[in-house]
């Protein structure tokens, strides 16, 4: 167990912190212009080098999630929460949906009892808000 | 470098340390042996090695305990041995505390002062209190190893010094404290950045501290890379013996297990898509590995070199 118990040490953590902060602006955790911790702030909560965050912090604004107020800090762009959920449908069937339907082949499992459980599950979310 | 050069510390920031074919030698033994490599000034540097590795023979070198067999050690710019205004910025801290013992904690912390031009003394006081220790006259002898343990880091961060070494500081702190100190490591090197090199054992709980990590091992240098560049190019290969050796043959494989018809190997090297795609097809499961498992397969007996 690291001292910074979130991140795991197999890959890089500057990455997994950039994915981190990627799902946070996808879930909506972080709102359009919501200013983010600073690096320092990160760096302390999680006890991670500063420059390890300060890298992650800067592939987040290259890749325009994020943007930078002189002096302020650093805030979400506007409708990137959009941008990152189109991105995610785009990879949907490729990362999610393909490897289940392969391992539902191999498994021999009939394409339309994965149907029905999809729409099994589609009706107890509409019951279960 | 003239003696007459004036030195000019920097201001903020630390300082770059450079060894070229730095070999330190007891008789026959050879502790440090060649090492050529660059410290960014301003990193928090891990240095990891084996026991008798020479990690505690090569800081005693960088802060100029001692003196090179052969080669030599820059620091600014400079050779540190016997260069009394550069020792001043160079801080070791070892897990004792190299502490005079019949002296008290009051005394060893104004000695500790008086040695030091950048020292903080409103950061030692909050340290003090954050390990519930008092500077008062009790003799440092009379303190527990985790006391003193604990004062010798504190002094350390106190120093503010341009390079600061902290040799294996896990010892004698137990786990809150070993977290008040990684806490305060970064808190004051966030507010004034500096070289500091700390050398472990507990490479997972530290690892994230680290900016850039060196292994050593037999007193040479194995590699000197970023901490986070070195995560991502670990990859353990497991699948059919014969189906893993072809993957990796002409890949760096630093250690290989077999178990019946299994193996399983690490590998430091990037696979590349097409690597991937050929190993899935071959029923090869990929998976990355903990630094600290790195560092074991580089440091092992059995390690392929």
């Amino acid at each position: 167990m690291s001292a910074g118990a979130v991140f795991d040490d197999r890959t890089a953590i500057y990455r997994q912190i950039a994915d981190r902060l990627r799902e946070d602006i996808l879930r909506g955790v972080l709102a359009d212009d919501e200013q983010v911790m600073s690096t320092n702030q990160y760096a302390a909560f999680h006890r991670i080098n500063p420059a390890t965050v300060a890298k992650a912090f800067q592939e987040l604004v290259d890749a325009g999630l994020l943007y930078k107020r002189r002096g302020v800090g650093m805030f979400v762009t506007p409708g990137c929460g959009e941008r990152l959920r189109a991105e995610r449908r785009a990879r949907f069937v490729d990362d999610v949906l393909g490897p289940v339907l392969d391992e539902a082949e191999r498994l021999a499992i009939p394409p339309e009892e994965i149907v029905a459980v999809i729409r099994a599950r589609s009706t107890t979310a509409k019951g279960h808000p | 470098m003239s003696d007459s050069a004036p030195f000019t510390p920097s201001p903020i920031g630390g300082h770059t340390i450079e060894l070229r074919d730095l070999t330190v030698r007891f008789g026959s033994t050879v502790a440090v042996d060649s090492i050529s490599t660059t410290m960014r000034a301003g990193a928090i540097v891990g240095l990891l090695g084996r026991n008798g590795a020479g990690k505690s023979t090569l800081m005693r070198t960088l802060a100029a305990h001692r003196r090179p067999s052969s080669g030599t050690v820059r620091i600014a710019g400079e050779d540190p041995y016997e260069h009394a205004q550069l020792m001043a910025d160079l801080c070791l801290v070892r897990h004792d505390g190299d502490f005079n013992l019949d002296v008290s904690v009051a005394d060893s912390i104004a000695i500790a002062a008086a040695l030091r031009p950048r020292w903080d003394a409103a950061v030692l006081e909050r340290l003090l209190d954050r390990f519930q220790l008092r500077s008062d006259r009790t003799k440092v002898g009379a303190l527990s190893l985790g006391q003193r343990a604990a004062l010798a880091v504190s002094i350390g961060i106190a120093t503010g010094s341009p390079v600061t070494m902290f040799d294996e500081p896990h010892l004698g702190l137990d786990a809150p404290s070993r977290y008040a100190f990684y806490d305060e490591l970064l808190a004051t090197y966030m507010a004034a950045p500096r070289t500091i090199i700390v050398s472990t054992h507990l490479i997972d709980e530290m690892a994230a501290l680290f900016e850039d990590v060196i292994i050593i091992d037999h007193g040479a240098l194995l590699l000197h890379e970023p901490a986070d560049e070195l995560r991502a190019r670990g990859i353990e290969l497991t699948g059919p013996a014969a189906a893993v050796d072809a993957l990796t043959a002409g890949m760096s494989v630093l250690s290989s297990r077999t178990l019946g018809p299994t193996r399983s190997a690490v590998v430091l090297d990037r696979l590349d898509a097409d690597m991937r795609a050929r190993a899935t097809a071959a029923g090869i499961a990929l998976g990355p590995i903990p630094l600290q498992d790195l560092f074991v397969a580089l440091t092992s007996e059995e390690a392929v070199r």
